[in-house]
């Protein structure tokens, strides 16, 4: 990754600078990322849908960082820290937003009767 | 955070105190980091929307399920669009690097045309669901489906119209630093789009048809 390789000649230019390699790098990876997960689900490569359902969740992590990195070009140096600052923030809201709606309403769900399902 | 190295003790003019940040630079402006908080925002949306569509995925009121409806064929040329674009728009970004204006306009155009052809199937798929009785109104799952989905393509749409309107200022006014920062701007949204898609693809289409 480009380690601060802000030189002073792009003063003048807003924004990371960008190089070809980093999006070549990032769209590789992000196509074999795209396409495990699809063949795993398409050609019903595993017997349980738990197995297949976490595999392929944590592909969408991986991928998701991917995307981060090379095409959003995150760093900890770019505005000073202050946009992973707000993006590490906002994944702490949107964890505490997914796994505590789920939480609540799929232990709802389970303390349902029996007949009152669906 | 930064290896920049402050110092506390330089006053200015009027006396006051003033912080110097050496070895490091700041913004221009914060256009960049303000378009960032926005997207952490728009994050938000998402996240609650995807937690909607999580509660009520498997509430499907007696109408079809995700195994039924889902044609994942077509999810995986979407994907392919979406994701094509997001490196046509990074060689927009190198032409742009680059000055030149002609490049810069053609990638983006193509960047464009994708995204394009992106809603373009969503849409078709919509028709689709909506044509055999799969409707907003019919299930809980549904409702969330075409809530979460139809809020990504309209953002999709929100980018071609923002992208579209960018060409015309590009190409009156050439690559002057205003457009520079509106072209990243731009960048930033349509990179957060396929970011989006990324967990739509997999926790709507790719876990819904899973039995």
């Amino acid at each position: 990754m480009s380690e601060h390789t802000h030189d002073h000649d792009h003063h003048e230019a807003e924004g990371p600078h960008v190089s070809l390699k980093e999006y070549v790098i990032g769209f590789v990876l992000a196509v074999i990322l795209t396409v495990i997960p699809f063949w795993l689900v398409m050609g019903n490569v595993f017997e349980s849908s738990t197995t297949t359902a976490l595999l392929i969740l944590s592909f969408m992590v991986v991928q998701i960082v991917v995307h981060m990195v090379f095409f959003l070009h995150m760093n900890f140096h770019s505005e000073g820290g202050w946009n992973m600052l707000a993006l590490i923030f906002t994944l702490v809201l949107v964890f505490i937003t997914l796994a505590g709606s789920l939480w609540v309403m799929i232990s709802l769900n389970n303390n349902m009767m029996p007949g009152m399902m669906g | 955070m930064s290896e920049a190295t402050m110092t506390a003790d330089v006053k200015t003019q009027d006396g006051q105190l003033e912080f110097l940040v050496k070895g490091d630079h700041h913004p221009q402006n914060g256009t960049l980091l303000g378009f960032w908080l926005y997207l952490m925002s728009d994050c938000l949306i998402f996240a609650a929307l995807f937690a909607t569509y999580g509660v009520l995925a498997r509430s499907y009121a007696g109408g079809p399920t995700g195994m039924e409806v889902f044609d994942l064929s077509l999810v995986a040329i979407n994907t392919s669009f979406l994701l094509l674009s997001s490196i046509t728009y990074g060689f927009a970004m190198l032409q742009m690097q680059a000055n030149r204006l002609k490049g810069t306009l053609f990638w983006l155009a193509i960047t464009g045309l994708l995204g394009a052809a992106f809603l373009g199937l969503e849409l078709y798929e919509f028709y689709h669901l909506i044509h055999i009785g799969a409707t907003p109104q019919t299930s809980g799952f549904l409702t969330a489906f075409f809530a979460l989905v139809g809020t990504h393509g309209l953002h999709v749409l929100f980018g071609i119209v923002w992208l579209v309107t960018l060409l015309f200022q590009l190409k009156k006014h050439g690559l002057i630093p205003a457009n520079k920062r509106r072209v990243f701007c731009l960048s930033m949204f349509w990179h957060f789009l396929d970011v989006v898609w990324v967990g739509v693809f997999t926790y709507v289409y790719l876990m819904g048809v899973l039995p």
